[in-house]
């Protein structure tokens, strides 16, 4: 390669990787922003301001929906594992909210353990399978089977519905 | 292996013979693209089987996941063009970054509408501004920025060269688009394919997502390669065998 070009081609590699390390440690500094919710683990630690306006993320605890049978309140626990609260909502859930899905609420954190949600969207993940598939899987038993319960929703115990 | 591909490199760089190459391999590989593009899409629109939760609305992944890996791989394409173009100063290069933007800003926005498309219905909002959606709409300005940059300066080499320098920096948003799933919070899911490893998709209905994907490559190739075509016939207007072919053209 002559001298000329490679100087050309070290300069612009140096200004690439000079851009990606300022967008990587820019990106790492703003990650708390630019992350689009808090996990129950940093709400539980403390991590996330009380009282502020903000999106939350998680699973649907399983057993955890209490809904009212007279109006649109539901109660959930959503769980990553390290930590859990609950969420309280008022309205009309995504098609895909069940039991052990993960879903984004967004609303205002009243309490360590108490979030009230003005929307609450549903995250799927990137599975993609045929009703047949999952229901010969959940026949034999496999783990990646979710339980289903959308047919189950009326039958909800009754709860704290506040 | 190293030295077909310089042979390649060289003999692709020379305007009259990427035409004849243009001229040989567009008229199959228009038709080829087509008809794994249709292929892929009805099997998938139409015969493959529902999804357990989503029911039909998954089906717009037959349109959503081709486009948006056409985008970030004409992306790719783009800123190894303009690599090229700023470092060796290859005229071709210069043609291949003017040719890959257009299909591929396309790209972009049918992928950012379909996912709002899904969305809506899948997780109760048709966009969020998170990292993966925010990045992929960066990705489309990156697109305009650098059609903007190609036609608002006159000359077509200083045009290139300020197009080639936006993308090759704007390859580190692919790698952004590609990662956000996996290093930040997002609503957006991971990544359903693998390359390694296998694809979290029944096989029902991955068949028509791949030939899907393959047919959209293709036509996303033919129509950079009918582009290119036309730009370099622009550029060696002048040249003796345009003057040439375009005078049998007339006879």
């Amino acid at each position: 390669m002559n001298p000329v070009r490679k100087q050309r081609l070290f300069v612009v590699l140096a200004v690439l990787a000079g851009l990606a390390v300022a967008v990587g440690l820019a990106v790492y500094a703003l990650r708390q922003n630019i992350n689009l919710f808090y996990t129950p683990q940093q709400i539980v630690n403390g991590e996330a301001p009380v009282g502020a306006k903000m999106r939350v993320g998680g699973l649907v605890e399983d057993g955890s929906v209490q809904r009212d049978p007279d109006s649109l309140k539901v109660v959930f626990t959503v769980t990553d594992g390290k930590g859990s609260f609950a969420i309280h909502y008022q309205g009309i859930l995504p098609d895909l909210f069940r039991e052990g899905q993960g879903i984004v609420a967004n609303g205002t954190l009243v309490s360590r353990d108490r979030f009230e949600a003005e929307e609450v969207l549903a995250k799927h993940d990137e599975t993609y399978m045929p009703p047949e598939v999952q229901d010969a899987l959940e026949k034999a038993g496999h783990p990646g089977s979710k339980p289903g319960a959308r047919e189950e929703d009326a039958g909800y115990p009754k709860g704290d519905y506040d | 292996m190293w030295k077909t591909l310089k042979r390649w490199y060289h003999q692709l760089g020379s305007p009259r013979y990427f035409y004849r190459f243009c001229e040989a391999v567009l008229p199959w590989l228009i038709p080829v693209s087509l008809a794994l593009l249709t292929l892929g899409l009805i099997w998938g629109l139409v015969y493959a089987p529902v999804e357990r939760y989503q029911g039909d609305s998954y089906r717009i992944i037959y349109i959503h996941v081709p486009a948006s890996s056409g985008a970030l791989m004409g992306y790719i394409a783009m800123g190894v063009a303009g690599l090229v173009a700023l470092v060796w100063r290859m005229k071709m290069a210069e043609v291949m970054l003017k040719a890959l933007a257009p299909f591929g800003a396309a790209l972009a926005a049918v992928s950012l509408l379909t996912g709002a498309l899904w969305g809506k219905p899948t997780w109760g909002t048709y966009w969020q501004w998170d990292a993966r959606m925010t990045s992929m709409l960066i990705l489309l300005f990156l697109y305009l920025g650098i059609m903007a940059l190609q036609s608002a300066i006159r000359d077509p080499r200083q045009a290139a060269r300020a197009a080639a320098l936006l993308a090759v920096v704007g390859v580190i948003n692919v790698v952004i688009v590609k990662y956000s799933v996996e290093w930040l919070n997002t609503l957006h899911q991971g990544a359903t394919l693998k390359v390694v490893g296998e694809s979290s998709i029944d096989a029902s209905m991955k068949w028509p997502l791949l030939i899907s994907m393959i047919g959209l490559w293709l036509l996303y190739a033919a129509n950079v390669l009918m582009r290119a075509r036309t730009e370099v016939l622009s550029r060696e207007r002048r040249s003796g065998w345009v003057r040439r072919l375009v005078r049998d053209e007339e006879a």
